[in-house]
């Protein structure tokens, strides 16, 4: 109904309603815990920090530090790391016209994941604003793959998209090769599989407002760069040829729409490891019920992986605690049924 | 109002010379076929005139200023292409395809204004698929597409209108309407077309002038009396033909002589 609904005003209102959404799960996530928080005392907890009322507390003084110094920054950099994936996957899958891309597509999963079991692998210990050395690494390694998968893919003034998509694929076995040699001599460089492990799986490793404080800017100014971009993807959709009949600088949009997007997925993977499935299955489902309008499928895919991500996230934390499953194991089980899903209920109909 | 003119351009792929000193002027309102064998050049001029491949010497000027100093943005606002086909991988509307075409007059955070959207009514009602509009692209054959398409780049306001093949692909009864609209739109609005074409009879039937290019040269330019002879078409196609006066119109048509039926 609301595909059929097509003006100004649908959007906002798809927006609006995606965003109080968000909204709720954020209550909903910070309620859950190994401690249940009522939502009128995390109400409460939060108008006094904003100075807005004073309520008397009406609960203990460790409910208002697990609030907000243990579930409000993790389910905070949860929205983050939803909302950059699902970003990164809208705009990789509309300039590579691909259904299967996604944001690690072009290498950036690889790139980080060697980069960070590199870090893991140093034996120092550095910390800035409560960032270590294996969030650093683990963004350096995904922007340097793609940095190097667009350089291996450039030929003379233009880079091909299938050539980017076959480097990709190349390099990122490559360094998959070296990660699975560095695991299996795992002893003798004193690797902490379990940490290898985790990041692997995805596992949102917030644990102070500094990481925030860094990553909110980087994923809030490329979602709103992203959206400069809608109308450069809607022309994209007839192909690079027909993109340029339209006016676009075909190939200077090529490598922005890129980097925008590989800077999303870095700043993503370097405070949750390789989280799957937000960035492929997201902009799909958007797109398959408001339509492929890229004006309003990269907000609404920014809302909606928020979304995604926090509630698979309280899931992960919650469904066998005190045990903590790997939110990327959850995104898979929620998102490989669901995917397969929707191509069987649009199978006629969805022709990518 | 726009005039082109194509002053000695060569321009070769990596594997070797695809046009050899090219010298053409069109003037505004001309409707222009581009005829020749397969791999005689015509796309690869079509792309240099849309500026989509760059000359590899000489120069290419769109109504006095040089192609390659304008901006894509500024090109795709004087003229439209319409290919042989578009592949289009999402599910937009036709409405919102047309749309497309109004791309180059956007701006970035903009959305389409009142005037946008009652251009592209207009230009779909002129093109005949206004009752599409809440179809979607991929669920059209394939001359309905091509009318898409041509509405699309129509909403560019294009002042030039380049077609590639645009027909190959189409029925004969797809052919003529869209031929009849472009032609309507030239003679009616004065819009300059310059049109690669396949078949000689459509194109002399429908267009002013005809250029015929042969192994990346300019091998005859005229009106179609002159052009279409049954030598030419013998040396430029190696193909044995008749060619005598179209019944009503008078000009040349095309007879293939079938070599198995030549005893």
């Amino acid at each position: 109904m609301l595909a059929k609904w097509r003006d100004g005003n649908r959007l906002i209102l798809i927006l609006l309603l995606l965003g109080i959404g968000l909204v709720l799960f954020l209550f909903l996530a910070s309620a859950f815990g190994a401690v249940t928080i009522s939502f009128p005392n995390i109400l409460k907890m939060t108008l006094n920090k904003l100075a807005v009322f004073d309520f008397p507390a009406t609960w203990m003084s460790v409910d208002e530090t697990i609030i907000f110094q243990i579930r409000l920054p993790r389910v905070i950099g949860g929205i983050l790391v939803g909302a950059a994936l699902a970003t990164a996957g809208a705009l990789f899958q509309g300039l590579l016209r691909n259904p299967m891309a996604d944001p690690y597509i072009i290498g950036t999963s690889a790139g980080a994941a060697l980069g960070a079991t590199i870090a893991m692998m140093l034996p120092v210990n550095l910390a800035f604003l409560g960032f270590g050395l294996v969030p650093v690494a683990a963004f350096c390694g995904a922007l340097a793959t793609v940095i190097l998968v667009y350089n291996l893919a450039r030929v003379g003034n233009k880079t091909p998209i299938v050539s980017m998509l076959l480097a990709g694929f190349v390099v990122s076995s490559l360094l998959a090769a070296i990660m699975a040699l560095l695991i299996s001599m795992s002893d003798r460089l004193g690797l902490n599989l379990h940490s290898v492990y985790s990041f692997l799986m995805g596992h949102i490793s917030v644990t102070s407002w500094g990481q925030i404080a860094v990553i909110a800017p980087l994923v809030i100014g490329g979602i709103i760069s992203a959206r400069f971009f809608a109308f450069h993807l809607n022309a994209f959709s007839l192909g690079e040829e027909g993109a340029a009949y339209l006016g676009i600088e075909v190939e200077r949009d090529k490598i922005l729409i890129l980097a925008l997007g590989s800077m999303l997925t870095a700043a993503a993977v370097s405070i949750s490891g390789l989280i799957g499935f937000v960035g492929l299955v997201v902009p799909h489902a958007v797109r398959l019920s408001l339509g492929p309008d890229h004006r309003l499928l990269l907000p609404a895919s920014a809302l909606a992986g928020g979304i995604f991500v926090v509630m698979a996230d309280l899931l992960a934390r919650t469904l066998l605690a005190p045990v903590e499953i790997p939110v990327g194991i959850i995104t898979a089980i929620i998102g490989a049924p669901f995917f397969i899903y929707l191509l069987r209920r649009t199978r006629q109909e969805y022709a990518f | 109002m726009i005039s082109l003119q194509i002053s000695q351009v060569y321009f070769s792929y990596l594997d070797g010379l695809v046009l050899h000193d090219i010298n053409l002027s069109i003037r505004a309102g001309e409707m222009v076929g581009l005829l020749g064998p397969n791999g005689s050049g015509k796309t690869t001029l079509i792309k240099l005139v849309s500026g989509i491949l760059k000359p590899g010497q000489g120069e290419i000027r769109l109504d006095g200023s040089s192609l390659s100093r304008l901006s894509r943005k500024s090109v795709a606002r004087s003229l439209a292409v319409v290919p042989q086909q578009f592949h289009i991988p999402f599910a937009f509307t036709i409405g919102e395809v047309v749309m497309l075409g109004r791309i180059p007059f956007l701006k970035a955070f903009a959305e389409e204004s009142k005037v946008d959207r009652q251009f592209v009514a207009n230009t779909m009602d002129l093109v005949g698929i206004s009752e599409l509009k809440e179809r979607r692209f991929d669920e059209l054959s394939g001359g309905e597409r091509q009318k898409v398409i041509l509405a699309m780049a129509l909403a560019q306001q294009p002042r030039l209108l380049l077609l590639d093949e645009p027909i190959v692909h189409l029925d004969i009864a797809h052919q003529v309407e869209i031929l009849e609209l472009v032609k309507r739109l030239n003679m009616e609005q004065g819009l300059t077309v310059i049109g690669a074409m396949h078949d000689l009879n459509l194109a002399a039937l429908y267009f002013d002038r005809l250029i015929l290019l042969k192994e990346g040269r300019i091998w005859a330019d005229g009106v179609p009396a002159q052009v279409l002879t049954e030598d030419i078409i013998r040396n430029v196609f190696s193909a044995s033909v008749r060619v005598e006066p179209h019944p009503v119109t008078g000009v040349p048509h095309i007879v293939v002589m079938p070599k198995c039926r030549q005893d």
